[in-house]
């Protein structure tokens, strides 16, 4: 999918995605010339024909994590179904209270997934610590919303 | 009016590239299967046949024969192999990049939405309430493909891919895995059971898909006290399918309520036992071809 600013004839680029939690998608994109910006929105149906596909509109911005597809969208999954392989990496970060806290909110099928990309996005900027804002900021970067 | 250029005119790159991650999640399973020799469908075109109960029956036997095996357990919504196999619902490990497999009594390597979903529940998804219908398919098929490129299978002489009753997982795996090394065929007596068999080895005729063998399961009854056998069903489905598909009749198999009993309670060590020379044939076949 590409967008085009017909006004001067280019091809605009890719900006943002949000994820309002609503089962729709918004996708915005910046003309490089004139600088207008517009937002593609699809509704909970396309939305959800992607998802399914396991593909991201604007593109993967974390490795596909395992059995993705099958532990975000699967309804009535064992909690205690997967166990998360305790970290040996050195440098791994740690989570403060208030983190850890918004963590136990996620379900826990989908939990150690969630944790491994907060955690991945940490060590890839050399994030100690992962707080709240830091959460905050990997979901608007990562287009995590709704996670 | 301004003529506005086309997509491929634009040079630039499509951020998105659907194509590309699908693509990617295609050599994702390439990667992941690398150390699986021969990956084997076993399937039939309905029911109620033992199809589970001969995918047990022959991991087992494999196993015992001191090969590396493993089932992927393809029926999601009617899962059984985990249990026939004895796999235990321990949780399975979750690394980087992929997922353990759960063990069975045999040491067959073993993936079912069994070991992940909760005792009783129904396998759904988390989709908008309305239209399941559209997507439901795409889930399913996608669940099938995490199956197989994010457990760590690791190095097997056998993936058996159990699927579900019908033809249309057989095409999802088919794209999946194009080096499919063909599909056991179960089936039992019955002349109702021989036609719509038939229709799944049209199916895989269709796509390619060699047919590595038959099984005619059921052929028989053999008593629990003096293992004498008597018949069950009329008809002699697996051999006119075994000369439709030019395949051989891998075995027929008797039911045998000890040898069901067990398989139902985790063992599948009388299953196999049943089904060793089918499974020697099957393993002289694959390596021959």
């Amino acid at each position: 999918m590409k967008f085009l600013c017909v006004d001067c004839d280019a091809q605009m680029s890719f900006a943002e995605r949000e994820l309002p939690g609503d089962g729709t998608l918004a996708a915005t994109f910046t003309c490089p010339t004139c600088g207008r910006t517009v937002a593609m929105l699809t509704n909970p149906m396309e939305t959800q024909l992607v998802a399914s596909l396991g593909v991201q509109i604007g593109g993967r911005k974390v490795p596909e994590q395992p059995l993705e597809l099958t532990r975000s969208a699967m309804e009535g999954g064992r909690p205690d179904a997967f166990a998360e392989e305790k970290a040996t990496a050195p440098g791994h970060p740690r989570w403060d209270d208030a983190a850890a806290e918004r963590l136990e909110r996620v379900p826990s099928f989908v939990r150690g997934m969630v944790k491994r990309i907060y955690t991945d996005y940490a060590q890839e900027r050399g994030i100690a610590l992962v707080t709240t804002d830091v959460m905050d900021r990997a979901r608007r970067e990562l287009g995590l919303e709704g996670m | 009016m301004k003529r506005i250029r086309t997509y491929h005119e634009l040079e630039g790159t499509d951020r998105s590239d659907l194509g590309a991650q699908v693509g990617a999640q295609r050599e994702r399973i390439e990667a992941r299967l690398l150390g699986v020799r021969h990956v084997v469908a076993v399937m039939s075109g309905k029911g109620g046949g033992g199809k589970s109960f001969v995918t047990a029956g022959l991991a087992t036997a494999l196993a015992g024969a001191h090969r590396r095996v493993g089932v992927l357990d393809g029926d999601l919504h009617g899962p059984t192999a985990a249990r026939m196999l004895g796999a235990t619902r321990d949780s399975l490990e979750v690394s980087e990049e992929s997922v353990s497999p759960g063990l069975g009594a045999a040491g067959v390597r073993v993936m079912s939405s069994d070991l992940l979903l909760a005792e009783g529940a129904p396998l759904r998804w988390k989709e908008p309430s309305h239209d399941r219908y559209v997507w439901r398919g795409t889930l399913e098929a996608g669940m099938l493909r995490e199956f197989l490129s994010d457990v760590r299978w690791g190095d097997l002489d056998v993936l058996l891919v159990d699927l579900p009753p019908g033809t249309d997982r057989l095409d999802a795996l088919v794209e999946f895995v194009p080096r499919l090394a063909g599909t056991v065929v179960v089936t039992i007596p019955s002349d109702a059971s021989y036609r719509a068999v038939r229709r799944a080895v049209e199916v895989a005729r269709a796509a390619s898909v060699p047919i590595l063998g038959v099984v005619e399961n059921m052929s028989g009854y053999r008593c629990r006290a003096c293992a004498a056998e008597g018949p069950l069903f009329s008809g002699d489905a697996g051999a006119r399918l075994a000369v439709e598909a030019d395949a051989p009749l891998l075995a027929r198999v008797p039911f045998d309520p000890r040898a069901q009993g067990a398989v139902d309670g985790g063992s599948a060590a009388a299953a196999a036992e049943i089904l060793s020379g089918a499974a020697r044939a099957l393993i002289a076949r694959l390596e021959a071809a």
